[in-house]
């Protein structure tokens, strides 16, 4: 994709995270283009989680989480939306241990839409859609009205990223979403990813250097909270990286 | 290789594990006991000698009259059912609101204060709270309702609901706090509002742990004497309205037993309401403790 051409979805300027006195993020500032799937990976502690709850102000639900600096969302500080519910409404998020809401796997689907005013038979539309989507309908369809938790790991995260399809989202944030997941299922996911996409953004956070590699089109490198890289994927997998860290990091030679 | 020999260590180990079983067992062994007496002072008096269907229907208890002894509980119970009732129709409200607001809303220092402050209630001993129900609810119940008296199942029931309500809230607060975080976040990520999540996410979740903070309450003003002694008016009555005196079981026993000879018919039939006392606690509790499992077993 020609960065330069694209339009900004989200635009990162001298965002700083702090945990009482820790830094989690230190002046972190790139852009996030429309349609792009993007990549950050860096070590553990690094501010890649931080990174994702500020975007739809999470941090308010953490007690000492301190956020300095702008988070432009099309164009607007994240910050000044004065209703947060419709900003969250319109970010979709993929939490790296899946959560089914205690209640049926329908239930769990229908929520965000039910939130919105959606009945009726559009909701089942929008379930089907989603779980389709997600690549669970086929073995679900036939008990949707059983619990989600009772779902296997690998069936749970992909209930949650229908869950996260059915706001509709404009922006899919995924956090480390394969921590629990097998390798079967994190390829299909991974297909589902690149078909999305062309609906929406992706902004995905991993530890698994290759799936950035085989996902992403454009990468960021956090290290310690500090943002050392954002460049196009195949730069920085290709010993093109600008800095010696980056290489290091994606070669495997620590991190 | 160390020597095989009895040390210290093993030798305090062996007294702790001796301690630790005695009590533990002697626990278990208090309330067989307790049973065992109840049982053996009043149960084959109420199994082959009282007359249930006077003790169940009838609201006339005369245990002292003579030639012959009235041994009818129904006033009682609805001494009991009232006075417990109107408790909590006072209590869950309050109690379900404060553990909401202690658990989903209130942070740091003002979490802490309030928890501190609903232990602080409980630990207030029942024959203050009857004083209360003596000196301060009684005038304003008068004053207010321009009523004869005060000492009504209003008086009793809002001094119950009071102290029930301590208990409520710690139980409903655990049970809100058992609920994931992920659950909150997840739901709230997705454009949630806090009500919307607490009434959609969390509450279905808490809902065991939640009705046997009911229940345990239920049984907590099902076995409180004094202060329902004091406040309820100790009247023999089938009450019609919330101005109306009336007299609990557990308040019959506690002033009655003192003045009956020991084995008297009086003396049996008191036992007798203590064990129809100890069923309907054995099983609230029981029934609040298999909810509070079963909300357990289901995470597990």
């Amino acid at each position: 994709m020609a960065a330069t051409t694209a339009t900004e979805k989200l635009k990162v300027r001298d965002l700083t995270i702090r945990y009482g006195d820790t830094v989690a993020l230190n002046g972190a500032s790139f852009e996030v283009y429309e349609n792009e799937i993007f990549g950050v990976i860096g070590p553990a502690n690094s501010g890649k989680t931080s990174f994702l709850r500020a975007i739809n102000r999470m941090d308010e639900m953490t007690s000492n989480m301190h956020v300095s600096g702008e988070v432009l969302f099309n164009g607007k500080d994240v910050s000044h939306w004065r209703n947060l519910y419709a900003l969250r409404s319109r970010i979709g998020v993929v939490f790296p241990l899946p959560v089914g809401l205690p209640m049926s796997i329908y239930e769990n689907v229908a929520f965000a839409p039910k939130l919105r005013g959606v009945r009726g038979a559009e909701l089942d539309e929008i379930v089907e859609r989603c779980l389709t989507r997600a690549a669970l309908w086929d073995e679900v369809k036939d008990r949707l009205k059983s619990l989600g938790s009772l779902l296997s790991g690998g069936q749970q995260q992909r209930l949650t990223i229908a869950r996260a399809l059915s706001q509709e989202p404009e922006l899919l944030l995924l956090d480390e979403f394969s921590i629990a997941v097998d390798p079967v299922t994190t390829m299909r996911i991974e297909d589902v990813l690149k078909e999305l996409k062309e609906e929406m953004t992706i902004i995905l956070v991993t530890n698994l250097v290759q799936q950035a590699r085989r996902l992403a089109d454009r990468t960021a490198f956090f290290l310690n909270g500090e943002v050392v890289e954002v460049g196009d994927t195949a730069e920085l997998f290709t010993r093109n990286a600008q800095d010696q860290r980056t290489t290091d990091y994606v070669e495997g030679r620590f991190g | 290789m160390l020597e095989d020999r009895i040390d210290l260590a093993w030798v305090v180990d062996r007294i702790t594990q001796g301690v630790v079983f005695v009590g533990g067992v002697s626990a278990i062994l208090f309330v067989i006991a307790i049973f065992v007496f109840i049982a053996q002072q009043g149960l084959g008096f109420a199994i082959f000698e009282l007359d249930k269907g006077v003790f169940f229907t009838s609201p006339a208890w005369r245990p002292t009259s003579e030639p012959e002894p009235q041994f009818g509980a129904l006033a009682l119970m609805a001494g009991t059912a009232s006075v417990t009732g109107f408790a909590m129709l006072v209590s869950v409200p309050f109690s379900l609101g404060a553990a909401i607001y202690i658990g989903e809303f209130a942070t740091g220092r003002t979490r802490e204060f309030l928890k501190v402050l609903v232990e602080l209630l409980a630990a207030i001993p029942s024959v203050v709270w009857g004083f209360i129900g003596l000196t301060i609810m009684n005038p304003l119940i008068i004053e207010v309702f321009d009523v004869p008296v005060g000492l009504t199942i209003l008086n009793a029931g809002v001094i119950l609901g009071l102290m029930a309500a301590p208990i409520m809230t710690t139980i409903a607060e655990d049970a809100l706090k058992a609920v994931p975080e992920g659950y909150r976040e997840a739901a709230e990520a997705m454009g949630a509002t806090r009500w919307q999540v607490i009434r959609q996410v969390v509450l279905p979740s808490a809902k065991n742990g939640l009705v046997a903070a009911v229940l345990l309450g239920v049984g907590r003003g099902f076995g409180e004497t004094m202060a329902v002694l004091m406040a309820s008016g100790h009247a023999i009555n089938l009450p019609t309205s919330p101005f109306d005196s009336v007299r609990a079981l557990t308040a019959t026993i506690a002033a009655e037993l003192g003045e009956t000879a020991r084995g008297s018919e009086h003396y049996k039939v008191l036992f007798s309401l203590g064990i129809l006392l100890f069923i309907v606690t054995f099983v609230i509790n029981l029934l609040a403790d298999v909810l509070v499992r079963g909300r357990k077993g289901k995470r597990a």
